[in-house]
């Protein structure tokens, strides 16, 4: 369809007349363009995918070149298969209930016309990452992504903290960005193109599996991809990133922007598979970040840390299939964190709209009469993110671990892994339920969510129950066989299945009914010790605050003076001491002229004496 | 002629600047303002009444019967010396930045000089006489005399209209270009005389002299003489200090050409004489001069980090950001130079923004502190909004024209050196740490002073500040787009720089002594 460009134009028109507008648009229109622009670019896509459906016809269009130098001319151009699709759907969809959902959530704030700028503006930098045709297009949209991330986290600009989590999120994942840029310079020296297709097709005729090449390029991309889906070692940017609005949680930090990375890795899957070394990388890193996330949303107080904390581990899980070579799994399991990650925090964005801005679990409790449809949205939503069977998690999630167990050499190990963390996210998703609307309320509510906020809740709660039945349309995109599955033993699926409902007991046991108390255990020095380690998020901010922060602005306090003027004003220093030396000879005095004369006269002589014979 | 015209249109306008001070203080201004856009017409003027298609394909520039302009008068026969200018597309492209931002000097200065405004505008002219004269001088001697004009009104401007320490500063300005420039000028007499021991003719022309060959190690420090003049001006690590002393002192206007356009002259200085004059001595001290480029990249970045002074921040960044163009220029391919060329064009337009904030900022708050500063947007929107989106074009951001111009750069040095591109490519992390801390040194946080306000109990609103108004923001909207097109869509100033970039080219390909360069 030649009307591709109008999906990213929407929003992009949108923000740029709510920026130009500066906020002296009224409101009806800024919650029309806002929201509309989104809608329409999401009925857009709806008709795109029943095209799609109908033909599985890739579109592409070229809109026009950017720039010609060389050998190298890149072009604003799209490339929309059954993976574009997916994510374009998640992103509009998704993004079109965040934008209703935010118009009654955002509406006491005086910035609000900016807010829907800088969200459209993110959803047009979005669908631009996800239809390129080449990764510079790709780049930026990547980065302009990371901009609209910036912007949200510290929207609310009067308070410093912000303004810090804000610049962390964005200087962290640009760490990623340019390893992720260095992939790109070295995958255009060598292959001679950015454009995706050729690239890939070029990689696979000159490269062998395990060579070199293709390892140095895949590390250099995983880069990228662990800054923005904020995974080991950059992923300490994403729980601070919850300084911003509850809706730009949703969207960038849980539904969207977080999976670029995922997307980065299955688009250019063939790279991957060119260096089972770094296809190997992906799957432990996702393991340990899966774990590391799952052990601190244990311990967290803060609802939003809580779920910031379970998305890193959610992400660990696309990263594992990922590395299992399951990428349809990784993109499925994808799609539906989308969903019930979304309503998590919208659903929480609910309890905090609610509560006076209460962001603490402790503070709040028996919300389940108070407030029944965000309880149920929760249970919904834990459900799946617990993988319960029959929600839409469950399908994903089992297909990843059962990859995992599938992949040759350190298969069992991975699974080993997973399953802990499976049970792990069980315990905390309904600690959470349990802790925030089962006992006594701590809190009251002064108002309920009206419709804007409820719809989305409604529609979101659906989709995380029957997403899973979702057919996505991958088959054509990723080479049929990787990931496979179909030769595990029945007691492993079974033990896959029952792990979640064994968290789910456990959080019951010890948070419900209080049958099971650890209270002994946590009260003790190295309970107390693990805990904080915990809490800290394993104390790796710290570590990164003494390594790299420190030394950095240490080195900039000292060379602030500009050490090079050392040098200039030595050869000032110089100038003046000859200037005083040689001035004070010039004293006025006939006596010391003449004696210096006299002296000068002999040495004269000397010279022409001692020359002459 | 129309050259002639340009450059006299600026000498005798600042004149009549000058002069129309008896008149009223308002009246230079609107002389400033008629003489930049009467030379930017009769620039556009000549440049249409070429043959239509002669901007795309531009002949062989090493030529010298087929650039797009040129024109040849005696001077001083005897000496050889003659009254030499042309233009082609690099110098066409240098020459409208000079005067756009020349009309956004004048634009940012509009309230800001009261004392003196007529010599003020009448400096502001004559620097963009010679820094015009710069772009289109190929008598070498010529060249050097347009180098000293736009030296010295600039020098003035600091001097005169500068902030608390100005003295220090136009001293130090005067002194490193002043001994850099004589350096330069032994080059050239010693290429000069090189080239009549050559050829039995004394010229100073550009095309006599391009192509001489020397004996041993004379090539080498001739050209030194004009890599150090060049690099002074970049200005390169370790000869940048004297720019953030002048740029934080200068007055508004005098930073914006300082930074928009006078070190884009170092720049096109290396492109123009020292390249293609010396090709081997250059081949071989290209490691060194890469070597520069990334450690002022990395130097600059780390230093703009450590500032408390807005415009010294700025300044630190134009270090780093001009360390891009040595390297593109050095990495010698067309990659790298194209993307060396739209990094002076870009650099040229969000830096003059930024100094405009900076001193919009001044005028305002009486203070270029950014520790007193803080929570701005709050009572000036607009203004944190022009600030934000030349912080993050500075930053690098895709789709404006910095990021073309250092992918481009990154891309062209990645063939020739990974390592140091590497290297390099730290610049674009701290490019994000300074620019995004100044955002939120200035116009986030809480607003200050309220709580002091506040406490007086004087129950003031606090800081009613102006916000952009019409003028400025105009300005500002303009090179928002210029920087918007540069990222979107650079290919018709790629086109006119790339006659350029391929002589060069081939100067490597003409020369079998140079080897290892990946064209």
């Amino acid at each position: 369809m030649t009307l591709l460009w109008l999906i990213p134009l929407l929003p992009l028109l949108s923000a740029t007349l709510l920026l130009i507008s500066g906020g002296r648009m009224p409101r009806p229109l800024v919650k029309w363009l806002g929201a509309g622009s989104v809608g329409l670019a999401a009925g857009a896509v709806a008709l795109l995918a029943l095209g799609f459906a109908g033909d599985g016809q890739v579109l592409q269009l070229t809109l026009w070149t950017w720039m010609t130098v060389g050998n190298f001319s890149p072009g604003i151009a799209f490339y929309v298969d059954g993976l574009s699709l997916v994510m374009m759907s998640v992103i509009t969809g998704v993004g079109f209930l965040i934008h209703l959902y935010s118009l009654e959530f955002m509406q006491d704030d005086p910035s609000y016309c900016r807010y829907f700028a800088y969200m459209n503006l993110f959803v047009a930098a979005m669908l631009l990452l996800v239809m390129a045709d080449n990764l510079l297009l790709l780049y930026l949209g990547w980065e302009g992504v990371g901009l609209c991330s910036y912007l949200l986290v510290g929207f609310w600009y009067q308070d410093p903290n912000n303004g810090r989590a804000a610049r962390k999120a964005f200087v962290v994942t640009r760490v990623g960005d340019t390893a992720m840029a260095l992939g790109l310079l070295l995958l255009f020296t060598e292959l001679g193109t950015l454009d995706i297709q050729p690239l890939l097709a070029a990689a696979n005729s000159q490269w062998q599996v395990g060579d070199n090449l293709p390892l140095l390029a895949t590390l250099l991309l995983l880069g990228g991809a662990v800054g923005k889906s904020a995974q080991l070692p950059l992923h300490t940017w994403l729980p601070d990133a919850m300084a911003g609005p509850t809706p730009v949680s949703a969207l960038i930090h849980a539904a969207t922007m977080v999976t670029a990375g995922v997307y980065l890795i299955a688009r250019t899957h063939d790279l991957f598979l060119l260096a089972p070394a770094t296809l190997q990388a992906v799957a432990w890193l996702g393991l340990l970040t899966l774990l590391l996330a799952a052990f601190t949303a244990l311990v967290q107080a803060d609802i939003k840390r809580i779920l910031a904390y379970s998305t890193i581990s959610q992400i660990g899980y696309m990263f594992l299939a990922l590395g299992a070579s399951a990428f349809s799994a990784g993109i499925f399991h994808l799609m539906t964190h989308a969903f019930f990650k979304a309503l998590l925090f919208l659903a929480a964005g609910a309890v905090i709209h609610c509560l006076h801005h209460e962001h603490n679990i402790f503070r709040m409790g028996g919300l389940r009469t108070r407030l029944p449809l965000v309880f149920w949205s929760f249970v919904i939503g834990s459900a799946a993110l617990a993988a319960l069977p029959f929600t839409s998690g469950f399908y994903s999630k089992d297909a990843i671990l059962l990859s995992a167990w599938s992949m040759p050499g350190s298969g069992p190990w991975l699974w080993c892994g997973a399953l802990l963390g499976a049970l792990l996210t069980a315990i905390y998703s309904f600690r959470l339920v349990f802790i925030v609307f089962f006992g006594p309320a701590n809190t009251e509510p002064d108002k309920q969510p009206g419709w804007q906020m409820a719809l989305p809740l409604l529609l979101l709660g659906l989709l995380s129950l029957l997403g899973g039945w979702i057919a996505l349309p991958l088959a054509e995109v990723f080479p049929a066989g990787a990931g496979r599955h179909d030769s595990v033993n029945h007691a492993v699926e079974i033990v896959t299945v029952a792990t979640p409902l064994l968290g789910l007991l456990i959080a019951y046991l010890l948070f419900l009914g209080q049958q099971l108390s650890i209270a002994a255990l946590a009260e003790s020095a190295p309970g107390r010790a693990l805990q904080a380690f915990f809490y800290s998020g394993w104390r790796i901010d710290g570590l990164y605050h003494q390594c790299l922060v420190r030394p950095f602005t240490g080195l900039a306090h000292w060379w602030r003076n500009e050490p090079t003027d050392l040098l200039y004003n030595a050869i000032v220093r110089l100038s003046q001491w000859l200037h005083r030396g040689l001035s004070s000879l010039q004293t006025g005095e006939l006596r010391w002229y003449a004696s210096s004369m006299v002296f000068g006269l002999a040495i004269l002589l000397i010279v022409i004496l001692r020359t002459g014979s | 002629m129309s050259l002639v015209f340009l450059l006299l249109i600026l000498l005798l306008g600042g004149l009549l600047a000058w002069l129309a001070e008896r008149v009223s203080t308002e009246l230079p201004r609107w002389v400033a303002l008629a003489s930049i856009v009467t030379a930017l017409l009769v620039l556009l003027y000549s440049v249409s009444g070429l043959p239509a298609g002669s901007l795309q394909a531009l002949p062989d520039p090493t030529s010298g019967s087929s650039w797009l302009i040129h024109l040849q008068r005696d001077w001083m026969p005897r000496f050889g010396i003659g009254f030499e200018l042309a233009l082609d597309g690099l110098s066409l492209l240098l020459i409208v930045l000079t005067l756009v931002l020349g009309l956004i000097a004048v634009a940012s200065s509009w309230v800001e000089i009261e004392f003196k405004p007529g010599l003020f505008h009448a400096n502001i002219l004559w620097t963009l006489a010679g820094v015009s004269g710069v772009f289109l001088a190929l008598d070498l001697l010529l060249f050097f005399l347009f180098w000293e004009v736009m030296l010295i009104p600039m020098y003035l401007l600091i001097a005169i209209w500068g902030h608390e320490n100005k003295a220090y500063a136009a001293m130090k300005f005067f002194i490193f270009t002043q001994v850099s420039g004589l350096l330069m000028l032994l080059s050239i007499i010693a290429l000069a005389w090189q080239g009549y021991v050559a050829s039995g003719n004394f010229s100073f022309s550009y095309f006599a002299l391009l192509g001489l060959s020397f004996e041993g190690s004379l090539g080498f420090w001739v050209m030194l003489g004009f890599f150090l003049a060049f690099t002074v001006k970049l200005p390169a690590f370790p000869f940048h200090s004297w720019l953030p002393d002048a740029h934080t002192q200068a007055p508004t206007a005098g930073s914006v050409l300082l930074a928009g356009i006078l070190l884009k002259t170092g720049a096109y200085g290396l492109l123009r004489f020292c390249i293609p004059l010396f090709p081997e001595a250059s081949q071989q001290f290209a490691p060194v001069a890469l070597g520069l480029g990334a450690a002022g990249v990395i130097y600059g970045a780390v230093l703009a980090f450590a500032q408390t002074d807005f415009k010294r921040l700025v300044a630190y960044s134009s270090v780093s950001h001009m360390g891009f163009v040595l390297l593109g220029l050095y990495a010698w391919n067309t990659l790298a130079l194209q993307g060396a060329i739209v990094q002076m064009l870009a650099h040229g337009l969000s830096t003059a923004a930024l100094f405009m904030l900076a001193g919009a900022l001044q005028q305002r708050l009486h203070s270029r502190d950014m520790r007193q500063m803080g929570g701005l947007w709050q009572s000036m929107p607009r203004m944190g909004a022009c600030a934000l989106f030349f912080a993050v074009a500075s930053l690098g951001l895709p789709g404006l024209g910095n990021f073309v111009a250092e992918f481009l750069v990154l891309l062209g040095l990645f063939a020739v050196n990974p390592w140091l591109t590497a290297v390099a490519a730290l610049g674009l992390i701290s490019a994000a740490i300074y620019s995004l801390w100044m955002i939120q040194q200035t116009f986030q946080g809480a607003l200050q002073g309220s709580s002091a306000d506040a406490a007086s109990g004087s129950g003031e609103h606090p800081r009613l500040l102006q916000d952009f108004g019409g003028r400025e923001m105009t300005t500002m909207a303009a090179m928002m787009i210029a920087l918007l097109w540069l990222g979107l869509y650079p290919q018709p100033l790629l086109d006119l720089a790339l006659p350029v970039v391929e002589s060069l080219q081939a100067l490597v390909a003409a020369n079998p002594s140079i080897v290892g360069v990946i064209p």
